[in-house]
């Protein structure tokens, strides 16, 4: 029996094959979504008894939390986190790569300065770096003293420093991570072009501008889209730095989340708070895939 | 490959290689500074507190810190429970992966496109988003405060089983043929076809699992309420909340790198093959 007719015979091992790995993902991935846009449309919040009983109230809770200042600021705190970490810590993971890719000897020790973080788990990160925002003999203000810096050193405390504490961990603990993407981008890229340009007299910053960096475009739109979901799902150090304070200025969606879920009890914004950000990533998700895929034809 | 890694340089003798240089070494300084700083700080003596000026070196170093951490929280059982649920994740993951991978790589079936997308949304939405209603599948489920309820979520991965379909797609035609021709049951297909030249992926994936259900915090922060399940990660969190602790930052850092200690000595040794892991996981 030959690969082509197992290929054309209906059976069914194929399909038990995929079971385990489908079910899992209907139970902890396809359901929550249908039960999380199903309870959107309930009031229900666990500490308050006259509302333990879910009430359909249709749109209310999306009214809400749109109609809701507080919520409109979450939205804001979450762009400037995204915006302010995803496209640094790229650019950095594109200068590092450059760097260290390189043979020279003990160049793996830089590799290891720049990607260590990446090892380490968000909240020893988190700790870390809350001992260098120490106020006064922390490492990280000290060094600002240095350098002329003379404001305020509450860094975690501050509301207009709190985000930017969180930004700044995020950076740190990320940029390594996508210069692996981009060396590993470095190392495929064909030497004839290259040796092209030398040919043609074109000089370092040519090169890089123009060959180096559009040869990478696939590579940077795949590191886009991992540092864009990165930055949606992870909160770690947030717990750890600020609790979303002070007075919730540091508060993003998913840690906005487990607020309502976990200490306000509100089942129904919780639901319509994951059914945006479901939203947001599978639009996300499928803008780039299309504008990916269009780009390739 | 070797051959490749010229290009780049030119680039950079062109620029100024001591430029280069220099500019590496004072960010490779500047990205090193806190774990080395947190080093040095586990080490000092709870009893030399820290003060403007007063920052790198005291009069000696103790693993004092250490030994009180352990003492304070019951650290012994997070790292059980951490391995316990790494373990657990990546045993059930290896099998389902190969499964379904195989499945995906091998045969042509009814739906085939529509189930390989429905798998990976799993992707697409993360599991952190869905940790709400999650929680309630865990309640009704009746796991709740337990390793099993950490790991199961994860029981399925989509992008493992992408990573393996990968893997097994680029084995010669002519070798499953050769196989199948060879009387080889699906089983025998996986195990002396599909898998020998696809370790580096399993591999790969294996390390990018473990390294990620280490690290992991909030899933089992809220799925977790006593120290039987509870993780490094939820421990080191609630050991820093501790109000007997304050601010000794001695003892926050020891207790700190303790957590990241045994993940990141595997990173230290096997490095080269660690990063190329997350290389190879990331773009294939």
């Amino acid at each position: 029996m030959s690969a082509q007719t197992t290929r054309k015979q209906f059976k069914p091992l194929p399909y038990i094959l995929i079971l385990p790995t489908a079910a899992f993902v209907a139970l902890f991935t396809a359901w929550p979504v249908l039960l999380s846009i199903y309870q959107s449309f309930f009031r229900q919040r666990m500490n308050i008894a006259r509302f333990r009983e879910p009430t359909y109230i249709g749109l209310d809770n999306y009214i809400e939390l749109f109609t809701d200042p507080y919520f409109i600021q979450v939205i804001k705190n979450t762009l400037t986190y995204v915006l302010g970490t995803v496209p640094i810590s790229i650019v950095l993971g594109f200068l590092f790569a450059l760097l260290v890719n390189r043979k020279v000897r003990g160049i793996g020790l830089f590799r290891l300065a720049f990607f260590h973080p990446m090892v380490l788990p968000m909240v020893s990160a988190a700790t870390i770096w809350l001992f260098l925002f120490t106020p006064d003999y922390g490492l990280f203000n000290t060094a600002l003293r240095f350098l002329g810096y003379s404001g305020p050193e509450n860094w975690t405390g501050n509301p207009h420093l709190a985000l930017l504490s969180v930004v700044i961990v995020a950076v740190w603990k990320n940029s390594g991570y996508y210069m692996v993407f981009y060396l590993a981008g470095l190392q495929n890229l064909p030497v004839d072009v290259y040796e092209a340009a030398a040919l043609d007299g074109a000089n370092g910053w040519q090169t890089l501008w123009k060959i180096t960096f559009p040869l990478l475009r696939r590579t940077t739109v795949f590191i886009a889209i991992v540092a864009f979901i990165d930055s949606f799902r992870t909160v770690d150090h947030i717990f750890v730095l600020t609790s979303g304070g002070p007075s919730r200025s540091s508060t993003v969606l998913l840690f906005e989340l487990w607020l309502e879920r976990f200490e306000f009890q509100d089942i129904g914004i919780s639901a319509a708070i994951t059914v945006i950000f479901v939203i947001v990533l599978l639009a996300f998700t499928i803008t780039n895939f299309i504008t990916s895929e269009r780009k390739e034809v | 490959m070797n051959k490749n890694q010229r290009t780049p340089q030119k680039i950079f003798s062109q620029i100024g290689s001591w430029i280069t240089n220099i500019l590496a070494t004072l960010l490779a300084l500047l990205w090193s500074v806190p774990v080395i700083w947190a080093l040095v700080a586990s080490f000092r003596p709870a009893n030399d507190p820290m003060s403007r000026g007063d920052v790198w070196f005291s009069t000696h170093l103790t693993v004092e810190n250490y030994t009180r951490a352990w003492s304070l929280a019951p650290f012994g059982q997070y790292y059980i429970n951490t391995i316990i649920v790494v373990l657990m994740i990546l045993a059930v993951q290896l099998i389902t992966i190969v499964l379904a991978g195989f499945a995906f790589a091998n045969y042509e079936f009814f739906g085939k496109g529509w189930i390989f997308f429905f798998v990976l949304l799993q992707m697409m939405i993360p599991t952190s988003a869905l940790l709400a209603p999650n929680f309630s599948t865990i309640r009704v489920m009746g796991i709740f405060d337990t390793r099993l309820a950490i790991a199961i979520p994860y029981f399925g991965s989509a992008f493992g089983t992408f990573l393996m379909r990968q893997a097994f797609i680029s084995v010669p035609r002519d070798l499953v043929d050769a196989g199948v021709i060879d009387g080889c049951s699906w089983w025998q297909l996986i195990l002396h076809v599909y898998l020998p030249p696809s370790i580096p992926s399993l591999i790969a994936f294996g390390l990018s699992s473990a390294t990620w259900h280490w690290n992991e915090f909030l899933w089992p922060l809220i799925i977790t309420i006593s120290e039987k399940s509870r993780p490094l990660t939820a421990g080191l969190v609630r050991f820093t909340q501790l109000g007997e602790i304050g601010a000794q930052w001695s003892l926050l850092t020891a207790a700190t790198l303790m957590v990241a200690a045994p993940l990141f000595i595997v990173f230290l040794i096997f490095q080269r093959r660690f990063i190329q892991s997350f290389v190879h996981s990331g773009l294939k």
